[in-house]
């Protein structure tokens, strides 16, 4: 995880999106819910630059769809923008501890 | 009325039998209030009793279902899609238009995805819609009969986890997909299910047959195909109990010929889910999915990236990886031509990638760098005369030449051919492919000029079909006596009911999908290949006396 401070203290760190499928149903509700308990405004985007989206909304984080092999960047600004960003880069980072047999699984033949 | 036979995509194995119940979407009709006050305070009710569906629905379920009622709950608690539509409901929309025109809007944009995966979430959506809908009218779903096959377009989720599957049942679809979430279910709980079936399959009722394997429906079947399914579906449920013990053993038949089994991939996501010692190797790997979009084509680099992740994992075993087999029921926008009277007899396979040489060096090239990585052979698709495979093969061999010339690690890989034009499984003999593998699909489809994509000519297109079969015969021998390697790639090498038929025309190598592997074992281990098909050996060669 690189993270780096920016201007009015926001907290920016990114971590790359391995898991089978991208940030898809499941996913997208743990991480929305991760999200949720911390009181910092915390965003999520596909490049350093934005466009920054609502990371505690799943209706906003399943319209990125984000696919796997992307790099996902999270701000974070608040009183627990820290360990917010930190908890969110390490969700991507163990792959949102799915089982992938059935998430990634495609019919055959 | 006579049968009706409808083929789709398998999203769900097994087999089931059953009235066919059509699912229609009910127009519900409910009567607006004037007053946007009351249409938002009508909504939030709809909403919370959706919610508490949803909730109860789920203290009932477990694993997947429970996951994807969750992913559900936590769309329709989220402020992102509440707001616009109570923006609506002030600005004087009825709450269910305004609820309808955010859902549809989402689902449209889900729609659009360029990933499966994502496209397969419209039915959530959908769902989600439909149950809101459903609370502000007041509808409640009709029951539905445990035991039935159902045919809808689209098939919720939440309606699935809702029914008693226990007296069996199936599910047959115009559309969907077997990625969806419903399809995930359908596996986990064993049920039946096929999709792509076509809207045809709406306007059908009687007794349906289902068989989720090959992704084939009948309606109102014939004796004689009662009888065939029911012998089919205890082949099946037979070698399946025998699968797993025979997964991890080599394929060899009852009488100890062994049986080299390859497997079929068209992703190399596939093979995360596939373990390696359960195979010989990967008989074909089809490499028209790693080209959604034109632009891949010229992609060197993501192409050799693609191929060393195959490589990797087969770990000194064969990776047979065929050339791109674009055209004919595969188009791909701005490659293929569009316009042909008939798609499957222009171009597709080599003649395409001949005519497109800029491209097709772009792939032997990334083929010939992942060579170095292991034991790749390259196949060509379609090849009916033998002057395509020497242009390609002098294609070959110029881009190992320049990429030698440029230092960069590359290898001419051995160079065969798919045996499923006519043409070439004739006159086999006047090919010089360092390999042979036939395509049964395209094959059967040429023999039996009767197409894969026509429901009405479906029965005609039998892979056991006497024809079909010695030319299979004839495609075996050739390799015998040539010391070439032969094998079978096509639907059919998966196919228990096939397999005797195939040994018994002389092939001893298979390609089938990962998940047809224990079924093809048991079925290999229960006969003896001189028995198998003696009788079509028995007539080749007592033409073949009669020839000389």
């Amino acid at each position: 995880m690189k993270e780096q401070a920016m201007p009015n203290s926001a907290l920016v760190a990114s971590a790359l999106l391995t898991n089978a499928v991208g940030l898809h149903a499941r996913p997208s509700v743990k991480l929305t819910q991760l999200a949720k308990s911390f009181a910092s405004h915390v965003e999520l985007a596909l490049h350093r630059d934005g466009p920054w989206v609502d990371a505690k909304s799943p209706v906003k984080i399943m319209r990125v769809k984000a696919p796997k092999g992307a790099m996902l960047y999270f701000r974070a600004r608040g009183s627990d923008a820290r360990a917010a960003i930190a908890s969110l880069v390490a969700l991507v980072d163990s792959r949102f501890d799915e089982d992938e047999h059935e998430t990634g699984e495609r019919a055959h033949g | 009325m006579g049968e009706i036979r409808l083929r789709g995509r398998p999203a769900a194995p097994g087999f089931a039998r059953g009235p066919l119940v059509t699912l229609e979407a009910r127009a519900r009709r409910r009567l607006p209030n004037a007053d946007p006050a009351q249409e938002a305070s009508a909504l939030r009710a709809a909403l919370a009793a959706a919610a508490a569906q949803l909730v109860s629905l789920r203290s009932h379920t477990n694993g997947t279902g429970a996951d994807i009622l969750g992913f559900q709950l936590a769309l329709l608690e989220d402020d992102a899609l509440r707001e616009p539509v109570l923006t609506r409901i002030a600005a004087g929309a009825a709450a269910d238009e305004a609820w309808s025109a955010v859902l549809d809007a989402e689902i449209a944009d889900y729609a659009s995805a360029a990933d499966e995966h994502f496209q397969a979430r419209t039915a959530d959506l959908k769902d989600l819609r439909d149950r809101v809908l459903a609370c502000l009218s007041g509808d409640e779903d009709l029951p539905i009969a445990p035991g039935a096959v159902l045919a809808a377009r689209d098939f919720p989720p939440s309606r699935f986890l809702s029914l008693d599957w226990s007296k069996g049942g199936a599910i047959i679809l115009a559309g969907g997909s077997p990625t969806s979430h419903v399809a995930m279910l359908a596996r986990a709980r064993g049920v039946p299910m096929i999709v792509g079936l076509g809207i045809s399959a709406l306007a059908l009722s009687g007794e349906a047959l289902v068989d989720g394997r090959s992704g084939e429906a009948v309606i109102e079947a014939s004796p004689e195909t009662q009888r065939l399914f029911e012998s089919r579906r205890e082949v099946v449920t037979a070698s399946d109990a025998e699968a797993a013990k025979l997964l991890d053993q080599p394929a060899v038949t009852r009488n100890g010929v062994r049986i080299a089994m390859h497997i079929n991939i068209a992703d190399p996501d596939e093979l995360d889910r596939v373990d390696r010692a359960t195979c010989d190797g990967i008989g074909l790997v089809r490499t028209e999915l790693l080209f959604h979009r034109s632009a891949d084509l010229s992609d060197e680099e993501a192409q050799y990236a693609a191929y060393r992740r195959i490589i990797a994992w087969a770990q000194g075993r064969p990776v047979t990886i065929r050339t791109l087999d674009a055209g004919g029921d595969k188009p791909i926008a701005g490659l293929t031509l569009d316009g042909e009277s008939n798609p499957f007899l222009g171009v597709r396979g080599i003649r395409l990638s001949l005519l497109r040489p800029e491209i097709f060096r772009v792939q032997l090239r990334a083929l010939a760098r992942a060579a170095v990585h292991g034991c790749v052979k390259i196949m060509l698709p379609m090849v009916t005369v033998p002057g395509e495979l020497a242009a390609a093969r002098a294609l070959l061999e110029q881009e190992v030449a320049a990429l030698q010339n440029a230092g960069i690690a590359a290898r001419r890989p051995p160079l065969g051919i798919m045996v499923e034009v006519p043409a070439a499984a004739i006159a086999v003999e006047a090919f010089d492919a360092d390999f042979f593998s036939i395509g049964s699909n395209d094959l059967t489809q040429y023999v039996t000029a009767a197409g894969r994509d026509i429901a009405a000519v479906a029965d005609l297109a039998d892979p056991l079909n006497p024809a079909v079969l010695r030319l299979i015969a004839n495609v075996a021998r050739h390799g015998r006596l040539s010391g070439r390697e032969v094998s079978l790639c096509g639907d059919a090498g998966g196919d228990p009911a096939l397999v005797p038929a195939l040994l018994g025309a002389g092939v001893r190598a298979l390609s089938v999908a990962p998940a047809a592997l224990a079924a093809t074992k048991a079925a290999i281990a229960a006969i003896d290949v001189e028995e198998a098909g003696a009788a079509p050996l028995a007539r080749l060669r007592s033409e073949a006396d009669a020839d000389g």
